[in-house]
C-alpha cells in the first residue's frame, strides 16, 4: 500500500487512507497540537507538570508538549511528575527508560512512591487489605500523589497520557454501570488535568513512539490481568477492526452529550470541599480516601 | 512456507508454518486482532496488505501496554 500522499510505502493505514512515515509524524503531530490550540491547554502563566510513567503514552505527551512550547515560544515552566507505586518487576523498568528520557531531553523529573507517603508499596498493601482490588488502592494513591506534588510544584495543569482508547473505554464502563455524575467529570480538560491525546487512538500513540524511536521497554502491570475494563478494551478493539471509527464514533458522540452532564453534574452536585482531618489535603469527606486506605494497613 | 514470529507481549519466538500470503492473513491464523499490534519487518513498519516471504522474521509490537 502506498500514502495517499506521496506514494511512499504505507505504514499504516487511517480512517481517511495510507500514510507513509513521515506523514503519520505530521498527522499525529498536528492532531496533538490543534486539541491543545482548541482548547487552550497553556496559558500565558502556567506551570505544567506531565504525569509521566515511562510508558509510551507519557513519553509522547512529554515530548510533545515540549515541542509546543518550542514551536509556539512559550517560555512555560515544564517538568514531569512520577509516582512509583512499589510494583515489582514492572514500575522499576518504566522508570530508567523515563529517567533517560527526561535527561535526554532536559527536562526536571520528580519522582514521588507509595513507599515514601503511605509507608507501604501497592504490593505490600494489596496484601494486607482485603476486599478491595489493587488497581482501587492504586488508582486512589496515584491520584492523591500526582495531585499533591503537582500543588507543591506550583503546578497550574497537569497533563497526562490519556488517549482516545482510555477514554472511549471510560465512556462505556460509565454508561454501562449508570455513573452519569463521573462521566461529566471526563472530557479534553477536567478540572486542571489536561489531556493532548485525547483524540489519537493507542495504536497511533504506539507508531509514534516508534517512529520517534523513544525508549520504552515493552512493561504491562501485573495487577491488570483481568477485570471489567480489560473486557471492554477488548470488545472496543474487536468493534474498531470489524466497524473502523468506532472509537472516534464514541468520543464524537460523548463530546455532543457532555455539556449536558456537566450542567446536571452542578445541579445535582452540592459537594463541599473540605481539608481531610489526617493529611489536610482537600476532601469531600472528613478523611480523604487516601489516608482511609492507608488506615487499613 | 515458516516465518518467524516475535511477540512482544508475550515475549517469544516461534516460527510459524503459513501457506497463505499477506500480514493480514497472517493475523488471522494467529488470532491476533490488527487493532493490538504495529507489525515489524526489518525495522520498517508494515501494513497488513504487505505480502511475506519464506524464512521472514515479522515482530508484532504490542500497542496495549502499562496498567
Amino acid at each position: 500500500m502506498k500514502c495517499h500522499h506521496c506514494e511512499k510505502k504505507a505504514a499504516i493505514t487511517l480512517q481517511h487512507g495510507p500514510v507513509c512515515e513521515r506523514h503519520f509524524i505530521n498527522y499525529f503531530e498536528d492532531k496533538v497540537f490543534k486539541t491543545m490550540k482548541k482548547y487552550q491547554f497553556i496559558k500565558a502563566n502556567d506551570s505544567l507538570c506531565v504525569a509521566a510513567s515511562g510508558g509510551k503514552d507519557s513519553l509522547t505527551v512529554l515530548y510533545l508538549t515540549k515541542k509546543y512550547l518550542k514551536e509556539n515560544n512559550l517560555k512555560n515552566k515544564l517538568f514531569a511528575l512520577a509516582v512509583d507505586e512499589g510494583i515489582k518487576d514492572y514500575r522499576e523498568h518504566t522508570l530508567i527508560d523515563l529517567k533517560e528520557f527526561c535527561r535526554k531531553n532536559e527536562i526536571e523529573l520528580k519522582i514521588v512512591s507509595f513507599k515514601e507517603e503511605f509507608n507501604s508499596t501497592l504490593d505490600e498493601a494489596k496484601e494486607k487489605i482485603g476486599g478491595k482490588k489493587p488497581c482501587n488502592i492504586c488508582g486512589v494513591w496515584r491520584r492523591y500523589l500526582l495531585n499533591k506534588y503537582a500543588r507543591q510544584e506550583n503546578a497550574t495543569k497537569v497533563i497526562t497520557g490519556h488517549n482516545l482508547d482510555d477514554e472511549a473505554q471510560v465512556v462505556l464502563m460509565n454508561m454501562f454501570k449508570a455513573n452519569t455524575g463521573l462521566a461529566a467529570q471526563l472530557g479534553p480538560i477536567t478540572g486542571i488535568k489536561e489531556h493532548p491525546l485525547y483524540f489519537c487512538t493507542e495504536k497511533e500513540t504506539k507508531l509514534y513512539s516508534i517512529l520517534k524511536k523513544f525508549q520504552v521497554n515493552f512493561a504491562e502491570c501485573p495487577n491488570a490481568q483481568d477485570g471489567y475494563r480489560i473486557q471492554i478494551r477488548d470488545v472496543l478493539n474487536d468493534f474498531e477492526q470489524k466497524y473502523p471509527g468506532t472509537k472516534q464514533g464514541i468520543i464524537n458522540s460523548f463530546l455532543t452529550m457532555l455539556p449536558l452532564l456537566k450542567k446536571q453534574a452542578e445541579e445535582l452536585q452540592n459537594k463541599q470541599i473540605r481539608q481531610c482531618l489526617k493529611c489536610g489535603e482537600p476532601a469531600n469527606q472528613t478523611v480523604c480516601n487516601a489516608c482511609k486506605i492507608a488506615g487499613e494497613l | 512456507m515458516y516465518l518467524t514470529v516475535k511477540k512482544e507481549r508475550e515475549q517469544t519466538t516461534q516460527k510459524v508454518f503459513f501457506q497463505k500470503k499477506t500480514l493480514g492473513e497472517l493475523l488471522n491464523q494467529l488470532n491476533i486482532n490488527p487493532e493490538t499490534v504495529i507489525a515489524v519487518k526489518n525495522n520498517i513498519v508494515i501494513t497488513e496488505d504487505e505480502e511475506l516471504k519464506e524464512n521472514e522474521t515479522i515482530e508484532l509490537l504490542s500497542v496495549i501496554s502499562g496498567g
